[in-house]
């Protein structure tokens, strides 16, 4: 099978690679596809599905960041039905905890918010939940509030695999999946976390910040551990 | 099964009022009631939260003055973090403080006041508005408008955004400023003084023509509060809270913030979720008090720039050193007004003000912050507990319309005696009992106005309880 393929992305015919998921050959191709829990370097898990495609012959849509290209394939990356679903993923997002932009502290470096400007959600049809969860202030550095978590998972991904401290893991069942640390320890009780800033550097939203830092003050810089496991990937 | 929810008064309040008139037999005004009628919750809910994420919340209290209680929750975080804030970020709250005072002020004397001042009380209610006034006053409208601009602009230039800023943090500001920045602001301030010059000689000027409003808006004689410098000069960031008496006489000062409780009582109303602040000696309901301006002028003893003084000085000439009507209010505006931007000159000429170094960092390093700030409505106080780790365990927020809530309560009670009479509302006598309210620029007037419908409902009550009229 030859290691160079050809795929149509909004009928454009581009060159991939095999191995490659449709994310990346869309990003490659000027052709960004929304997407929350991807990022680069950390293993895919299409949590979060805003980067849903449709691609030609299937009756169902497939998130990008999981599904490999394939010689021949046609994908669409952006109509009315795709914008529709994204929106409601957004909508739904905010409406299951309590993303409150005044007052939050990524405010304005938020990939959440951005992606809802993006795809111009102005409120939620959705009954907002205002669950009643509280914020881990016990680590010396970081803070952990669950009210902005998307469960995106991009923070235990970084943790397991570029730090290889497992700190993080989801725990619970949908609605009520959480957030969790070594066994429900409190940040602060963690027996593993090296307080690297890995998780939090990672984290899209404001639910991982750096201690101390007021509204509007946490930005996020993923890149440098994009890189650190794009480094590690190259090593025999 | 019945249920009882009982909902207890930890609120804030900005919102709408209910007066209540209550006749006698003989048809005459017996009492009054003020209720506040919102109930806001920002002391509950804020539990949990991060302390360091305060300022940012609580300013949400006020669309007008933001800064104020950004600034009293800044303060009360610095207490928690026990640190001392660089001198350059002191010199910097001020300022955007001042500022603030400034676009708050204009607000309330040319927006909310000046329809009634200029076109009188008992003018046409459809005109007797902003627009009205630019109608009739132009020039005073415009006066308003460049005056607020002014000090919207200088908070927008040093903190990013002219409403809800996040410069202001716990240790100091997020931000240093530059001196191109300092120059814009400073190349403003001749505009903003002659326009407080124009103001004051025409409050003066039409001051006379009120004279049934000056004897009756509040002018029962109440305590005074307000911060001062330890030489007894108006402070508006930061001070002693000095009490005086009605006759002008010390009788208690609270120098460290956390001390307030040992003076300062809370009483809640059944019939009100605005909190009712006393003055605990004297307990509740006698330890009435008022803050603001007319409070802080009086609480001074001078203000301690020359313009500002010399105005002061006519004042005090006319009024006496302590001045009891709440109709003044006004005029003691204006002089802060002037005070403020006076100020602003004196802050930005300061050449400390362009150091860099704007922000002490630290943790919790105490579990309890008091800040004490006077907000343009007057002594605005941000108590706070926090855990270990910094999480909100409790908060308590006495804002300046609370202070001011009993003195309203008697002060509405007295404008109806004077003005309410028989079994009809007459417009002009709805308008001077709402006036009474206005003329302390209560918080709950902010959004009043913005919605351009009225706020107060006015109702007139006969002894057996019958509503004979409302509006």
């Amino acid at each position: 099978m030859p290691s160079k393929i050809s795929i149509r992305i909004d009928g454009e015919l581009v060159h991939a690679r095999l191995g490659q998921t449709i994310l990346e050959v869309a990003a490659e191709n000027n052709k960004p596809i929304p997407s929350l829990c991807s990022m680069k370097g950390l293993r895919p898990v299409g949590a979060c599905r805003l980067c849903l495609v449709q691609v030609e012959g299937l009756g169902r849509m497939l998130p990008a960041c999981t599904t490999p290209v394939q010689d021949g394939m046609s994908v669409t990356t952006d109509n009315a039905k795709l914008r529709g679903y994204r929106q409601m993923i957004i909508e739904l997002l905010l409406a299951e905890r309590n993303h409150v932009c005044a007052v939050c502290v990524a405010n304005g470096h938020c990939e959440l918010q951005t992606a809802a400007a993006k795809l111009g959600v102005m409120n939620t049809r959705y009954a907002y939940r205002y669950p009643n969860h509280k914020v881990d202030l016990s680590h010396s550095r970081f803070t952990l509030d669950h009210n902005r978590c998307i469960l995106c998972s991009r923070c235990v991904r970084a943790c397991a695999e570029v730090e290889g401290a497992h700190v993080w893991e989801i725990g619970g069942r949908g609605i009520g999946s959480l957030l969790v640390c070594e066994l429900n320890r409190t940040w602060g009780e963690s027996k593993h976390c090296t307080a690297c800033g890995k998780c939090v550097q990672s984290c899209p939203t404001g639910a991982l910040a750096e201690k101390g830092f007021a509204v509007e003050e946490m930005t996020k810089k993923p890149e440098p551990v994009s890189r650190i496991a794009a480094f590690r990937e190259v090593r025999p | 099964m019945s249920q009882t929810i009982t909902i207890h008064h930890v609120t804030r309040i900005e919102g709408h009022a209910t007066i209540d008139i209550h006749l006698d037999g003989a048809g005459k005004v017996d009492h009054t009631d003020f209720h506040v009628t919102q109930f806001r919750g920002f002391e509950k809910f804020v539990e949990g939260r991060p302390y360091f994420e305060m300022p940012a919340i609580t300013a949400r209290i006020c669309g007008i003055c933001p800064v104020s209680h950004l600034l009293a929750s800044s303060k009360a975080c610095d207490a928690i973090l026990a640190v001392r804030i660089p001198p350059a970020a002191k010199l910097l709250r001020e300022l955007i403080h001042m500022a603030q005072f400034v676009q708050s002020h204009a607000l309330s004397f040319f927006h909310l006041s000046a329809p009634d001042l200029l076109l009188g009380f008992d003018s046409d209610p459809a005109l007797r508005n902003v627009v009205g006034l630019i109608e009739k006053h132009p020039e005073a409208a415009r006066d308003g408008i460049a005056l607020r601009k002014f000090g919207q602009q200088a908070i927008a230039r040093l903190a990013g955004e002219r409403i809800h800023p996040s410069w202001t943090v716990p240790g100091g500001v997020n931000k240093p400023l530059d001196s191109s920045t300092r120059d814009e602001i400073l190349s403003e301030i001749p505009i903003a003084r002659s326009i407080l010059r124009r103001t004051l000689k025409m409050f003066k000027h039409v001051r006379d023509g009120f004279k049934d409003e000056v004897e009756s808006f509040g002018a029962t004689p109440t305590m005074h509060a307000g911060l001062v410098s330890p030489a007894g000069h108006l402070r508006l960031y930061d001070g002693i809270v000095k009490f005086i008496d009605a006759e002008g006489k010390a009788v208690a000062h609270i120098e460290d913030p956390i001390e307030y409780s040992g003076v300062i009582g809370e009483a809640s109303m059944s019939d009100s979720y605005l909190k009712s602040p006393y003055f605990k000696p004297l307990g509740f309901p006698s330890g009435v008090y008022r803050v603001g301006p007319l409070a802080r002028l009086n609480v001074a003893d001078s203000c301690g720039t020359p313009e500002a003084d010399d105005e002061l000085a006519d004042y005090r000439e006319a009024l006496g050193r302590v001045v009891q009507s709440s109709f003044y209010y006004h005029w003691a505006r204006l002089i802060e007004a002037t005070y403020a931007v006076e100020r602003m000159e004196q802050l930005l000429n300061d050449p400390r003000i362009l150091d860099t170094h704007v922000r002490a960092t630290a943790g919790v390093n105490s579990n309890e912050g008091v800040g004490i700030i006077e907000a343009p409505r007057g002594v605005l106080i941000h108590h706070y507990k926090v855990d270990d780790n910094g999480a909100m365990l409790w908060a308590n927020l006495i804002v300046a319309t609370g202070h001011n809530n009993l003195a309203i309560r008697e002060g509405v009670k007295q404008v109806a005696q004077r003005f309410v009479d028989g079994n009809a509302l007459k417009e002009g006598a709805v308008n001077r009992v709402s006036a009474l309210v206005r003329a302390f620029d209560p918080c709950l007037s902010c959004s009043t106005h913005a919605y351009g419908s009225s706020p107060y409902r006015l109702r007139l009550i006969s002894p057996d309880g019958t509503l004979l009229d409302q509006k």
